[in-house]
């Protein structure tokens, strides 16, 4: 229980990789607040949470949303108390080659994955600053490192992260507060079950592990970052791949 | 000493690490008292939530001194 008395704030917790970080994240004994972009989608989390028998909460938030972000931690700030893990994991992928990619498909993409990182890290800075302590934990993907066809808009909003990360981790290092990323590499979620099983069975084939990752490694990885055994680490993107990429 | 030049004495002694001693009216922030700029968003986040008062951007980078604070939140605090 490494996590005792924190507070996390995923989001993009109601299935998946974000779904799979909030129940380690509470089983180490932190407070998990998830959000999604649905009231649906918080009812699950509240329910998963609660069977679990982790404390805290789903509430619902679209991040690209700036009221509502101050909305919500308004809400669990009165509620719960300050965050001090931030999990941006929420992200969305808009498909397509660039010579047909639409304004839309870019900026959607790149406002959902990456201002809403800038966003929430912004939100909750101040209290970590005052605190002397936070955690800033970003998911990223591979293909913000190895490029993908297709996916040119989702993998520069990857690799955006990573830079960002980089430059708030050396801004705000004096304050005890670290800023890193994980980069997962092909995860069986229902992101990558939209791929079809033929794609999916080559995919594997270049993955030195044999294997598609689960939700529950890179939950691992994150709750590591989280936790005080990384206390020295910071600016730094960890790739959880199975090998398929390697820096 | 008033009230409000208290307060700013002590909010910057705690947020720049000096002893209240060394903090002169005329001390600048960055260049007499060490602070970087990092420091010195800090300080305006503590002079905004002690006075109860919003300061913006363009206000806050005119904000250099102890003396200058002063001023600042004995015009704008209520």
């Amino acid at each position: 229980m490494t996590l005792q008395g924190q507070i996390a704030l995923v989001t993009g917790a109601s299935r998946g990789i974000g779904q799979a970080i909030a129940l380690e994240l509470g089983k180490q004994g932190a407070t998990v607040i998830g959000t999604a972009t649905s009231d649906k989608g918080a009812q699950t989390i509240s329910e998963y949470l609660a069977v679990a028998g982790v404390s805290g909460t789903g509430m619902a938030l679209n991040v690209n949303d700036a009221a509502q972000i101050d909305l919500v931690l308004d809400t669990l700030r009165k509620q719960f108390g300050e965050v001090t893990i931030l999990v941006n994991n929420a992200g969305i992928t808009k498909d397509n080659l660039l010579a047909r990619m639409s304004e839309e498909e870019w900026d959607e993409v790149l406002a959902t994955n990456l201002k809403s990182v800038f966003r929430l890290s912004r939100a909750v800075l101040r209290a970590m600053m005052k605190a002397r302590a936070g955690r800033i934990i970003n998911i990223s993907s591979v293909v913000g490192s190895s490029g993908n066809p297709g996916q040119t808009n989702y993998s520069a909003s990857k690799a955006g992260m990573v830079g960002f990360s980089k430059s708030l981790a050396q801004e705000i290092g004096s304050r005890n507060i670290t800023v890193n990323c994980v980069a997962p590499g092909f995860i069986d979620t229902d992101m990558t079950q939209a791929l079809g099983d033929e794609q999916r069975a080559k995919l594997v084939e270049h993955v030195p592990l044999k294997r598609l990752g689960t939700p529950e490694d890179i939950a691992a990885t994150v709750a590591f970052l989280a936790g005080p055994g990384a206390a020295y680490i910071t600016g730094t993107t960890v790739h959880v791949n199975g090998g398929m990429y390697m820096e | 000493m008033s009230n409000n030049e208290q307060r700013v004495r002590k909010i910057v002694a705690e947020q720049l690490g000096v002893n209240e001693s060394e903090i002169k009216n005329e001390s600048s922030f960055v260049n007499d008292l060490g602070a970087d700029s990092l420091d010195t968003v800090e300080l305006v986040m503590a002079l905004e939530e002690e006075f109860g008062v919003e300061i913006p951007d363009e206000d806050a980078e005119k904000i250099t001194t102890v003396q200058q604070a002063l001023d600042y939140v004995n015009a704008h605090s209520k």
